[in-house]
């Protein structure tokens, strides 16, 4: 059960990480600087959750891992975050997509996290929850401007939701180590979210004007520590302080 | 870049502890509802307890400068305007 529940926090952390890691890419690059500001905010909300996360997954393991070899020290296979999350940002329609179809989850992922029987993790969950929802409202609203918007916004924002859609699919798949966790009341299989998860974000694509693309059999499988081709190149970035200057503390 | 559709709107804040809205600045968005979301970003950190307003640049009417001796200055001729020699009683404070 430890190695489940320890792959399940770890799933948790690596998700925070890996967007926050995308999202601090658009510091000084956003489209106008109160946007800049927004997205400098979301990524280190999800740093900050991050750190906690992988943190109590390092007690977890029990090997003396900390939140910094954790991070920076792990090859790629060992990350077990979401496809989704590694993807490049593109533009702003696929970044403000993607943040939208992700905190619409992380929403509901921790408010069931906050009745989780591992306090660690319902302590974090609550905390992280105020964080979820402002990054839901904020890409909400943003999704409805863009895809309500011009004929050039509409158009990217339609292609950024194609292009993001299939990999949404693998956190919907049932999962063994999901599963586990789910029977052991720490915290919800992933699958159990997928219709609360439409109900919530349905009536703001359909508000945006936006087409929801049909299902393909495609499954992204990061969380397995499958990763797609951006995966290394965003570890190089991510890891080469400490790569090149080992135990490098700030 | 096209700024038709992103109008300017002014920013004014009341902090945990303030007892009035302040003019803090002014923030590009869309519409009203954008305008709050990027102001709690810009000026206040998303500290609890503070209350924004967010009113469309265009909506404020300024007093014209060239206009400050008639708007402005105090009658200095007419003394008895200025409560400065009225003795408060010691209950009565902030005047």
């Amino acid at each position: 059960m430890s190695q489940q529940h320890l792959e399940y926090v770890l799933r948790l952390g690596d998700n925070a990480l890996i967007l926050g890691q995308r999202l601090s890419e658009w510091c000084g690059r956003a489209p106008v600087i109160e946007e800049d500001l927004a997205l400098a905010n979301m990524a280190l909300d999800l740093i900050g959750q991050a750190r906690l996360l992988l943190t109590h997954a390092g007690k977890l393991e029990g090997k003396g891992r900390d939140e910094d070899q954790l991070a920076f020290l792990r090859v790629e296979r060992d990350y077990r975050n979401l496809t989704l999350t590694e993807l490049p940002n593109h533009d702003f329609g696929r970044t403000t997509v993607r943040n939208f179809l992700f905190s619409a989850f992380q929403v509901l992922l921790w408010e069931r996290l906050a009745r989780s029987t591992d306090t660690e993790l319902a302590a974090i969950a609550a905390k992280s929850l105020k964080e979820a929802r402002y990054h839901l409202n904020h890409s909400a609203e943003w999704v409805i401007r863009l895809g309500d918007g011009t004929a050039e916004s509409q158009l990217r924002t339609q292609a950024a939701l194609d292009y993001l859609w299939p990999y949404m699919a693998e956190l919907f798949s049932a999962d063994a180590a999901d599963a586990a966790v789910a029977a052991a009341g720490i915290g919800p299989a992933w699958s159990e979210l997928e219709a609360a998860w439409q109900a919530s974000v349905l009536p703001v694509l359909e508000e945006a004007t936006l087409t929801v693309p049909a299902n393909t059999p495609f499954r992204s499988q990061g969380r397995l520590g499958r990763h797609s081709e951006h995966m290394g190149h965003l570890l190089a970035t991510l890891q080469h302080m400490q790569r090149t200057y080992p135990g490098a503390q700030w | 870049m096209e700024r038709k559709e992103w109008p300017l709107w002014e920013v004014f804040i009341r902090s945990r502890n303030g007892l009035d809205h302040k003019h803090c600045g002014s923030v590009h968005a869309p519409d009203a509802r954008m305008a709050l979301q990027v102001a709690r970003d810009v000026y206040t950190r998303r500290l609890e307890g503070v209350s924004i307003w967010v009113v469309k640049a265009s909506d404020i009417v300024a007093s014209d400068p060239d206009a400050k001796p008639e708007l402005f200055d105090p009658a200095e001729d007419k003394i008895y305007r200025h409560p400065t020699f009225y003795k408060l009683p010691d209950e009565v404070n902030h005047m």
